[in-house]
């Protein structure tokens, strides 16, 4: 237990070390700057709430790349699922409030979000169950291909064109996701805790999730077993690019009920590190996801407030993933030491 | 339809064709080398991403292209050197890596493009051309193939000294064995790990060169992230060549004319869209994919780290 900790705290702690370091070399005082994150996204009443909503697609996204990743599928497509799939929501939902009630219409925006996003992911499913290419490449392909289509849509067939800035129909604030108690968090964190929980138990405790596992770790003895990888492999594109899609619509459902053209925060390869981190534990996930989002929502204040570009998150997660890595091959030599 | 294709049209197409083509080529065949030898560089836009960085800051501030060129490419095998250490010596997950380095570059370039320039994007200035003289009289071709700077030419060459290499040399051999089967060569007496590092450390040169060549000569000046999925594209190319440069190339310029068409009709006056143009060339490679993909070959031992006596 001790030891699994410390393997998770040392590369956080390396990766703060070192991109301290390099915001030292461009005249920027590091302290400052995570005491600066840490007020704004935990410690401040307003702050903490942008981290908790914040953490909502996030997890949804997480919990996408749990299924995938446990299946032995890498989905770097969350991008591109993730933003037709608000698409998706953000044109339907103003049409069908007129005639509907709010919880049915976003109960059929989501449904149809996810359909969306596992459609998407049909292509490299095809691909990969086919002819077995490598899904990395395709789901990257697909994931430049959706981010440009989602705005062609939002530009041409769904604009709004009573406002400025290209964007879609305006969903009125008191038709959105329900907001928790008295504070402006809405009810989509709790969908994705239940997506996280959900997903956790179905991969560790099901049958079904028992024979994605088997699949990611050696396809060809789960062939010899009896299983039908290619209808897994279809499954899990599905399921996976469902939950991202489903991210998508919470997002727009509950922060912006509308979707504007060139929007796209690209969570996807921010939240691949996470879902390592936690060694594709769904409840690891969740501390994780936090610890990301304090960051993201502190790091925005602190791009206006010190003038440290918000590039800076994406280079300590590159330097997260690369200390992480590192830890687990010291972990591994160490480990083939012992047996020899 | 017909007063479309104009000769300022055509010569536009192909002149843009080639522009964005080279830097695609030059990635593309760099992939390829680290393909055959079983490393799967999915960093390769990172690095491509490091050497526009570099070969645009070193040509602002010397004023020479041919010094931005070489410094673009060393800051792509900067990157690769990375990926050579954690990959090829310490058989650290590929995938992984290759995605941190190319977040890691992103974040990189952009905050020192950010601390260098704050929000402005200076130029350099017009590209000198090497014009190889009757050739660039040709009309329509002329002006598009034969009045290139002079990297443009050797980019060209590159594909037939590295189909050379593959083909007739032990060094092509060698790169083979290393991704077909890497035991034989460590049993014939050849070091697997050095052959891969120095295989990646070829494709980061080739990729920074690319980067560099969107940058100072397609572009004229850097912006962040401004490689924008081109090394992915180049991954794909590699993968549908199946270990045959030429085929890089012709991959490469088919894309560079899909690519060039948006431009160049935006030129005759046909007004697209620039996310339909952005969306042109990946629905281009899902196409090929869906119709070419049971044709692309990938070494057995890509992506597996090498032990010795390990089965």
């Amino acid at each position: 237990m001790m030891f699994s900790v410390l393997r998770v705290l040392v590369p956080i702690i390396l990766a703060l070390v070192v991109g301290g370091l390099i915001l030292l070399a461009l005249g920027k005082d590091p302290i400052a700057y995570y005491e600066y994150v840490l007020q704004r996204g935990l410690f401040s009443w307003s702050g903490f709430q942008q981290t908790i909503i914040r953490a909502a697609p996030l997890l949804l996204i997480a919990s996408g790349l749990i299924v995938a990743f446990r299946a032995g599928i890498w989905n770097l497509g969350v991008d591109g699922q993730f933003l037709l799939a608000a698409v998706a929501a953000a044109a339907l939902a103003p049409i069908l409030i007129t005639a509907l009630p709010s919880w049915l219409t976003i109960i059929i925006c989501c449904v149809v979000s996810i359909l969306v996003a596992a459609l998407w992911s049909l292509i490299p499913a095809f691909l990969k169950a086919q002819y077995g290419l490598n899904e990395i490449v395709t789901t990257l392909m697909m994931t430049f291909l959706g981010i440009s289509f989602a705005n062609v849509l939002v530009k041409l067939p769904f604009n709004d064109p009573t406002n400025s800035v290209p964007q879609t129909e305006i969903l009125p604030v008191a038709d959105r996701l329900g907001r928790l108690f008295d504070t402006t968090i809405h009810s989509g964190i709790i969908i994705a805790l239940a997506a996280v929980f959900l997903v956790h138990f179905v991969m560790t405790r099901t049958s079904f999730g028992l024979r994605l596992q088997i699949v990611g770790a050696n396809p060809r003895a789960a062939r010899h077993a009896g299983l039908n990888v290619g209808r897994l492999t279809y499954a899990t594109f599905a399921l996976s690019a469902g939950l991202t899609g489903l991210g998508g619509a919470v997002e727009i459902l509950g922060v912006w009920g509308t979707m504007r053209a060139d929007w796209n925060p690209a969570y996807g390869l921010l939240v691949v590190p996470l879902v390592f981190l936690a060694r594709f534990n769904g409840i690891a996930v969740i501390g994780f996801t936090l610890f990301f989002a304090i960051l993201m929502i502190g790091g925005e204040s602190a791009s206006r407030r010190l003038g440290v570009p918000n590039f800076y998150v994406l280079v300590l997660v590159a330097l997260l993933l690369t200390f992480l890595a590192l830890v687990e091959y010291l972990d591994h030599v160490s480990r083939q030491r012992k047996k020899a | 339809m017909d007063g479309l294709f104009t000769e300022a049209f055509v010569t536009s197409l192909f002149f843009g064709a080639v522009t964005v083509g080279i830097p695609l080529l030059l990635a593309g065949i760099g992939e390829q080398i680290s393909e055959k030898a079983g490393v799967l560089n999915i960093g390769l836009e990172g690095m491509m991403l490091m050497g526009a960085y570099g070969g645009f800051v070193t040509a602002y501030y010397s004023d020479s292209f041919w010094l931005g060129f070489l410094v673009g490419g060393v800051s792509g095998m900067v990157v690769a050197s990375l990926m050579v250490l954690f990959c090829v010596f310490l058989s650290m997950n590929q995938i992984v890596i290759g995605i941190a380095l190319t977040i890691g570059v992103e974040g990189l370039t952009a905050l020192l493009h950010h601390f260098q320039f704050s929000r402005t994007y200076p130029r350099l200035s017009e590209v000198p051309s090497m014009d190889i003289p009757l050739l660039q009289e040709i009309p329509v071709i002329g002006h598009a193939f034969f009045e290139r700077h002079a990297i443009v030419y050797l980019a060209v060459l590159l594909v037939v000294v590295v189909a050379w290499l593959f083909k007739r040399t032990h060094v092509g051999l060698n790169l083979q064995a290393a991704g077909d089967k890497p035991a034989a060569l460590d049993a014939a007496g050849v070091d697997v790990k050095i052959t891969r590092a120095a295989a990646v450390l070829t494709t980061g040169f080739l990729a920074g060169l690319g980067g560099a060549f969107m940058a100072n000569i397609g572009a004229g000046l850097f912006v962040p992230f401004m490689t924008h999925g081109n090394g992915f594209i180049a991954i794909v190319l590699a993968m549908l060549a199946r270990g045959h440069p030429l085929w890089v190339l012709f991959g490469a310029t088919l894309f560079g004319v899909s690519l060039a068409l948006t431009t160049a009709l935006q030129v005759a006056g046909v007004n697209i869209p620039t996310d339909v143009v952005q969306m042109l060339p990946f629905a281009m490679v899902i196409l090929v994919l869906i119709l070419f993909a049971r044709h692309s070959y990938l070494p057995p031992a890509l992506g597996l780290p090498y032990h010795r006596g390990e089965r």
